[in-house]
């Protein structure tokens, strides 16, 4: 998309850089929406690193305080079973923030690493990977991640594994096409003439001239990652209950909201949209700058 | 387009394999005992002996490969562990709840998001196009069940506007005498509107719900072609030529962007087929979708592998009448420009 690219490109010339505070205040006025989508992230990356310093134990019952709604003493209320639904959804912040850029990580890497060579050797190679990943995309996503999960056992790697790829086809293509590009420049003869080995012209020379648009894909995918994830364990498959996880808490608060009590999923379920929204503020605004 | 059809049809051939190999390898060959997962972790070891044998596990590998392709072929998927039915029997009575969710859906995010991908294009920053921008955002980091239990909650629970989220009726009505299987659309054939709306009631809250996501794709695409198609040379003649704006908006420019959006269609698709598995269940739902998620529940790992074939095919089936479709209108692709990627 080049939206970014018509609210935001300033056809005059970026004036001497000022001072260093000055320089963060007009990357933010220039990119606003990005700008929120970092903060976003920034603070969820204090709350998985600092949080459970100053959070009770998530899976602390109390039979006394079932379902009660928020309060001073309960910010988000408290669930079925007495547990506190705030404690619950911080402890969760660091398992969802990793597991997200861990499967954004793991597909952009093999995926890229495929792409460059299927892109750059092209022949065989090449038509047998474009035909898995053909065969890989004949599913949704989402449904392989499932079967994938269902058949692994549940376990919080194997979620990661399975929906990482799901994913994994996307970058191999994209990277792909550029690499297809970048072969037929100039530095690929100069880095050939140099007496560099053909691997190490894939690799060295032409993989990190290829990888923009993978770096752009990776934070939309980190935040599809969140939502298959937690996706995924309201189903009641990968992370299961009573891990503390947002996507666990939505699933286990389901039958209250409709008593009621909209608390228990109300508040992880708005974390994790927040979550996915900052990746994709951030991926749409390094989109709209490409173009 | 002979040649264009036969090798469409040779890739086709190709993926459809591909699907039954890659759910075989994944149901069979990764680590996890097939018989252990069917028969449940509490078996000893003879009735995992008998779980073998009652689904051939204990036959060599290719053996089992080629006896459940060959039964895929001629539209078996299998017996379902808990049921003891066929899965595609089970499937095929469940399609059509499924299609009618799905169909409306993709349908009102096509009214909605292509006049928005449109208008976006054409004053690109202004109002529409930001609040397009806006929506393509959303509905890409929406959690569907979450959304779906917010409108419960707000429209069932609290405002009373719907049926209870429970089934494609409300309890005590019964359904339209069969036709299609589409309840409103039986309905209205047999000439009660009464039932129609009833039927339409029970559908808007999980219609509304898969819209708000699969709304964001079509919009993105729509725009993207339609900036494309406005910035080409035979818009700015039909401009320089006088023509107004609004008929070189829709005649030359949404014409010719409209290619890529049936391909967006296609794709839309797929996330449907996805999305309605969350859907259904949070909706009580009696399609693919929750029987899926009643597989899972209860470790049904042939009727769960029978619907991820059914759904891989569905998509890839639907994904080649786009692409037929697509190169019947537009001779560059049948000429092979595309195809040979």
């Amino acid at each position: 998309m080049s939206l970014a690219a018509t609210t935001v490109s300033d056809p005059s010339p970026a004036p001497a850089p000022p001072r260093r505070g000055a320089g963060v205040r007009t990357v933010a006025r220039r990119h606003p929406m990005a700008t929120i989508g970092v903060v976003i992230l920034v603070v969820y990356a204090f709350a998985a690193l600092f949080g459970p310093l100053f959070v009770g134990d998530p899976l602390k019952t109390a039979s006394g305080e079932t379902l009660t709604g928020p309060s001073a003493e309960h910010l988000f209320g408290t669930d079925r079973f007495g547990r506190d639904v705030f404690t619950r959804a911080v402890i969760s912040a660091r398992l969802d923030l990793v597991v997200g850029v861990v499967i954004a990580a793991l597909a952009a890497t093999v995926g890229s690493l495929i792409g460059v060579a299927a892109g750059y050797f092209g022949g065989v190679l090449d038509e047998v990977v474009m035909r898995v990943t053909d065969v890989v995309l004949a599913f949704p996503g989402f449904v392989l991640a499932l079967i994938l999960v269902a058949t692994l056992g549940d376990s919080i790697p194997h979620v990661v594994v399975a929906v990482a790829v799901a994913y994994t086809p996307y970058f191999v293509r994209l990277t792909r096409a550029r690499a297809l590009a970048e072969r037929e420049r100039e530095y690929v003869d100069a880095a050939a003439l140099a007496g560099n080995r053909r691997w190490q012209i894939a690799y060295r020379h032409v993989l990190p001239n290829s990888l923009a648009p993978a770096f752009t894909q990776a934070a939309l995918v980190a935040g599809w990652a969140v939502l298959d994830v937690a996706g995924l364990a309201f189903l009641g498959i990968g992370i299961q209950p009573p891990t503390a996880e947002w996507g666990v808490m939505v699933a286990e608060g389901a039958n209250d909201v409709l008593t009621g009590a909209w608390w228990t999923a109300l508040f992880p379920g708005a974390l994790i949209v927040s979550l996915a929204l900052a990746f994709q503020l951030i991926g749409d605004d390094l989109q709209g700058g490409k173009q | 387009m002979a040649r264009y059809l036969a090798r469409r049809a040779a890739t086709t051939a190709f993926t459809l394999l591909g699907i039954v190999v890659v759910v075989f390898f994944v149901v069979r060959v990764l680590p996890g005992d097939a018989a252990v997962l069917r028969a449940g972790p509490y078996a000893d070891e003879a009735r995992l002996a008998e779980v073998r044998a009652q689904y051939g596990l204990d036959k060599p590998m290719a053996e089992q490969f080629l006896s459940y392709l060959a039964g895929v072929v001629r539209g078996d998927l299998g017996t379902s562990t808990v049921s003891s039915g066929s899965v595609t029997s089970e499937l095929l009575v469940r399609l059509m709840p499924s299609l009618e969710l799905g169909l409306f859906a993709v349908l009102l995010s096509c009214l909605i998001g292509i006049p928005m991908g449109v208008l976006a294009a054409s004053r690109q920053g202004g109002w529409v196009d930001r609040l397009t921008r806006i929506g393509v955002i959303t509905g890409s980091s929406m959690a569907l069940f979450w959304l779906g239990l917010l409108l419960i909650y707000f429209f069932y629970y609290r405002l009373g506007w719907f049926p209870a989220p429970i089934d494609r009726l409300p309890v005590g009505v019964s359904p339209p005498p069969h036709l299609t299987g589409l309840y409103t659309l039986d309905a209205l054939l047999r000439g009660r509107p009464g039932l129609a709306w009833t039927a339409a009631r029970s559908l808007m809250l999980p219609v509304l719900t898969l819209t708000v996501v699969l709304v964001a794709p079509v919009m993105k695409m729509v725009r993207q072609s339609m900036v494309e198609t406005l910035r080409s040379d035979y818009v700015r003649t039909a401009r320089a030529m006088g023509i107004p704006e609004r008929k070189v908006l829709v005649q030359d420019g949404l014409r010719n962007a409209m290619l890529p959006v049936i391909t967006a269609i296609g794709i839309v698709f797929g996330y449907m087929l996805g999305g309605n598995i969350i859907v259904e269940t949070l909706f009580a739902w009696p399609g693919i979708g929750r029987y899926a998620y009643q597989a899972i529940q209860n470790n049904d790992l042939e009727a769960l592998q029978g619907f991820v074939i059914f759904v891989g095919v569905m998509y890839v089936l639907l994904n080649v009448v786009i692409d037929v479709c697509y190169a019947l209108i537009d001779p560059r692709i049948r000429m092979g420009a595309k195809a040979s990627s």
